[in-house]
């Protein structure tokens, strides 16, 4: 019963009940009631639609990164540069619209010509981490870094430089842009159909990808093995490219549906973190797309029902991160102690 | 010590390595334990020196009395103890540290005491190790030696040797054979575990004969060999006849090709394989045949010289346009080069095949994976993880993956660590290839009798030289083993293949 699917869950279960357990001593040690800040997290998130649709604000992007991510890994690849992919998105976005906001082309062609330039953006920054690694036998995780703070320094340029407000430069960013280059809204609710809509077709896409194609399978296979893959024929290197350019055309369409869907304009920390926040889901969920949706719903949920922690309780909304890291940790500890488990019985 | 099996059972998910086993050594008998790779030797052994633990219901009865073992230090408390195949000692360590591991209880050994007992006991059985030397300057038969004392010296009343004469010189052989025949007169019980019938029978008081978990029957001297090579594999089975050399038309050419990596040169080396040609390359470990058959498969790139296959120069071509030109490499250590962990049986066809559109056809492919599991005689479901294979399951799933067609394929160790009858279906599987594509066959051997079985001439490589082709069937294991050992090259004539 361990080996199959329940027993995963059993475990996963034990680690989530474990996590909640350990961030509840946390609470304690610091005087605060951990039900009572539960509670808070949880009508905070669901309480009503309004912060659901906050919820979902937030999930658009971590589901896009997630589904990148879910590709790179498949092809064996830590891309940490994911951060800064979503950031040059935004970026290009922002390039494009600002290009468009004068001319005479109608909004909705301009919205999605930016929302490609964003997609490219990500796409360019990701094949910069994928070159210095096929090329210039840079891991990855370093190269990733390093564009990291090269992306948000740009931003900082940019914002302060070249697209600086009349006037006066401030950290709330560049000049929004007029209202007809947002993808349309709810009624009352922040949330876009559209950007919903394009997260969830991007996982779907990613799931016929890794499931039902010669492309994914080729993918895990380099993954998996480079070296036998090579000799199966496949060509390692170009597959470990593609992997890079496919995840960062997804992070920057994160980025491009923060400037076209949430913020109007290019802000300091467009990303948010949502790349990091990417990663642990994807290790949470063991690279398989078919939990990425519910999981990532959960994390967003998580981000946006701890903001009510400190208007309520007074506490640090931090506690969010902290129950994402301690949840990820304790399912893969527990994930060990399974498999040392099953070879045992 | 009498040693007693009771209803030995040992499930690996759904599959049984050992099933109801019932076995019975009498003290100072040597058991010989026969069977080909996967009938579950190893498995029992492992079980009686506690590496594992037997399904519960079996019993394990020492002297007549029922015992627990959990551990390989459970066992040699009980006076069981287990020489492995691969020596498990400390290569960088002196031989007396490798014979005080082990031994339980005191921080501070008592190494003059214990060097005095290691030279009772190496002298006892004639063995010249000098306690002061590292164990990795010895060879495999010395440091068979000095775990068969360091057991004894522990307390072992009951050796386990599992296929001791593999990698060992035939004198060392001679010697380990004396040693067992001694400790059996002393009332020891010696279990051998072997696929080698020679072996077996020429030592053995008795032999009990595993197939696919059961213990089909046990034997005693005489020994009729076809008798028991038929409980081995359940049928008859005999190797096939030498075949005569082909002289088809040249598949591939090597004009002048030097080689380098850092250690070794190959200068000026010529070559014509032709169709249906199978050439063996022999020679010890690195003395160049890899590079070379690398070479030959586009991985390599050579410093000098052409290569061409049917006549097309490739020289400094890649791999994949040498593999699209049909030549098919299939490397020594399948799990790390030639197969992907993770993956099963059917996703390996499927990978192996030209892609037929963007999406994969599962139950095409599983059709796939049905026929060749059956025509390749794989011992796994479609859905089998390649890493859950036995070894001579993974070979004949390399050999499935082979493309068509093919003009050239080159083998590392294409039957290294398999039983005669995978051996024996493998090369029939590589020569039928042979005929119906026309293709040639390069392949790396470091068993001679391989190599002189199934080619049709010897390339034999010392330390970067390469010898001229020599005629199998005119030469003997002897020579080539004298060439190997850098002997006699003057007459062979230096690189002029």
């Amino acid at each position: 019963m361990l080996r199959g699917r329940l027993g995963s869950f059993l475990f996963q279960s034990i680690a989530f009940v474990l996590a909640l357990g350990f961030v509840s001593l946390i609470l304690l040690a610091v005087g605060a009631s951990p039900l009572e800040a539960y509670k808070n997290i949880l009508t905070g998130s669901v309480g009503s639609m309004r912060k659901f649709a906050e919820v979902l604000v937030s999930f658009v992007p971590l589901l896009l990164v997630t589904a990148g991510l879910l590709i790179t890994f498949s092809a064996g690849l830590w891309n940490i540069g994911v951060e800064g992919q979503i950031v040059l998105g935004a970026i290009a976005t922002t390039w494009a619209l600002r290009q468009f906001v004068d001319s005479t082309m109608p909004p909705a062609l301009a919205i999605f010509l930016s929302i490609l330039a964003g997609m490219a953006g990500g796409a360019v920054w990701a094949s910069f981490a994928g070159m210095l690694k096929t090329f210039g036998g840079v891991n990855e995780i370093f190269g990733g870094l390093g564009l990291n703070f090269v992306s948000t320094a740009l931003t900082l340029y940019l914002i302060f430089g070249p697209w600086k407000r009349e006037g006066v430069a401030s950290m709330s960013g560049t000049e929004p842009f007029p209202d007809v280059f947002s993808l349309p809204q709810l009624p009352d609710l922040r949330i876009s159909p559209w950007a919903l809509g394009i997260a969830l077709a991007a996982v779907l896409v990613v799931y016929l990808i890794l499931q039902g194609t010669y492309f994914g399978l080729r993918l895990k296979a380099v993954g998996r093995n480079f070296r036998a893959a090579y000799l199966l024929g496949i060509p390692t290197w170009q597959y470990s490219l593609y992997s890079f350019l496919i995840c960062g055309a997804l992070a920057g369409l994160a980025g491009a549906m923060q400037v076209t869907a949430v913020y109007h304009r290019l802000i300091p920390s467009i990303s948010s973190g949502y790349g990091y926040l990417g990663l642990m889901v994807a290790m949470l969920i063991n690279y398989q797309a078919i939990w990425a949706v519910p999981l990532t719903l959960f994390f967003a949920a998580l981000n946006i029902g701890s903001i009510q922690l400190p208007i309520v309780m007074k506490l640090d909304s931090s506690l969010s991160g902290v129950l994402q890291g301690v949840l990820v940790l304790f399912v893969l500890l527990v994930e060990g102690a399974r498999q040392k488990f099953l070879k045992k019985a | 010590m009498n040693v007693e099996l009771k209803n030995i059972h040992k499930h690996f998910g759904k599959t049984y390595a050992n099933k109801g086993i019932n076995l019975s050594i009498p003290s100072g008998t040597i058991q010989g334990i026969l069977g080909e790779n996967g009938a579950g030797k190893s498995t029992l052994m492992k079980i009686l020196s506690g590496f594992i633990q037997a399904d519960p219901g079996g019993e394990i009865i020492l002297n007549g009395k029922p015992v627990v073992i959990h551990s390989p230090a459970d066992a040699i408390h009980v006076g069981v103890g287990m020489l492995h195949q691969d020596p498990l000692d400390f290569p960088p360590m002196r031989v007396l540290d490798n014979f005080l591991l082990g031994r339980s209880g005191g921080l501070f050994p008592n190494r003059g005491a214990v060097a005095q007992d290691f030279k009772r006991l190496a002298e006892q059985f004639d063995f010249s190790l000098d306690p002061d030397n590292y164990v990795d300057a010895l060879t495999v038969g010395e440091r068979q030696q000095l775990e068969i004392i360091r057991l004894l010296w522990l307390g072992a009343r009951v050796l386990i040797l599992d296929e001791p004469t593999t990698g060992i010189s035939a004198s060392q052989k001679t010697k380990l054979f004396a040693t067992l025949k001694k400790l059996a007169d002393q009332g020891m019980t010696i279990i051998f575990v072997s696929h080698k019938l020679e072996d077996v029978e020429s030592l053995c008081h008795q032999v009990a004969v595993l197939r696919a978990g059961e213990l089909v029957g046990t034997t005693k001297p005489p020994y009729n060999t076809s008798r028991l090579v038929e409980m081995m594999f359940g049928k008859i089975v005999t190797l096939g006849e030498r075949q005569p050399a082909k002289s088809g038309e040249p598949v591939l050419s090597l004009r002048d090709i030097s080689l380098e990596d850092v250690r070794l040169k190959i200068r000026n080396v010529n070559l014509d394989l032709r169709a249906g040609e199978v050439i063996g390359l022999a020679g010890l470990e690195g003395s160049g045949q890899g590079m070379f058959i690398r070479a030959c498969a586009g991985l390599v790139r050579p410093v000098g010289g052409r290569i061409l296959l049917k006549g097309r120069d490739l020289t400094g071509r890649s791999y994949h346009t040498f593999k699209r030109e049909g030549v098919n490499f299939l490397p020594a250590s399948r799990l790390e080069e030639g197969l992907v962990p993770g993956l099963s049986l059917t996703d390996h066809f499927v990978l192996a095949e030209e892609p037929n559109g963007v999406f994969i056809d599962r139950a095409a492919g599983q059709r796939l994976a049905e026929e060749r599991i059956k025509a390749f005689n794989i011992r796994g479901t479609p859905f089998s993880t390649v890493e859950s294979l036995s070894g001579g399951n993974q070979q004949r799933a390399e050999l499935a993956l082979l493309q068509s067609p093919l003009s050239l394929i080159l083998l590392e160790h294409p039957t290294r660590g398999l039983d005669i009858e995978s051996v024996i279906y493998i090369w029939s599987k590589l020569k039928d290839r042979c005929h119906q594509d026309s293709a040639a066959i390069l392949f790396i051997s470091s068993d001679l009798e391989e190599i002189l079985q199934y080619s049709d001439r010897v390339l034999v490589f010392f330390s970067g030289k390469v010898s001229a082709p020599i005629d199998a069937a005119t030469t003997s294991v002897d020579q080539l083993g004298q060439l190997i050992g850098g002997k006699g090259w003057q007459e062979k004539g230096g690189s002029h293949a």
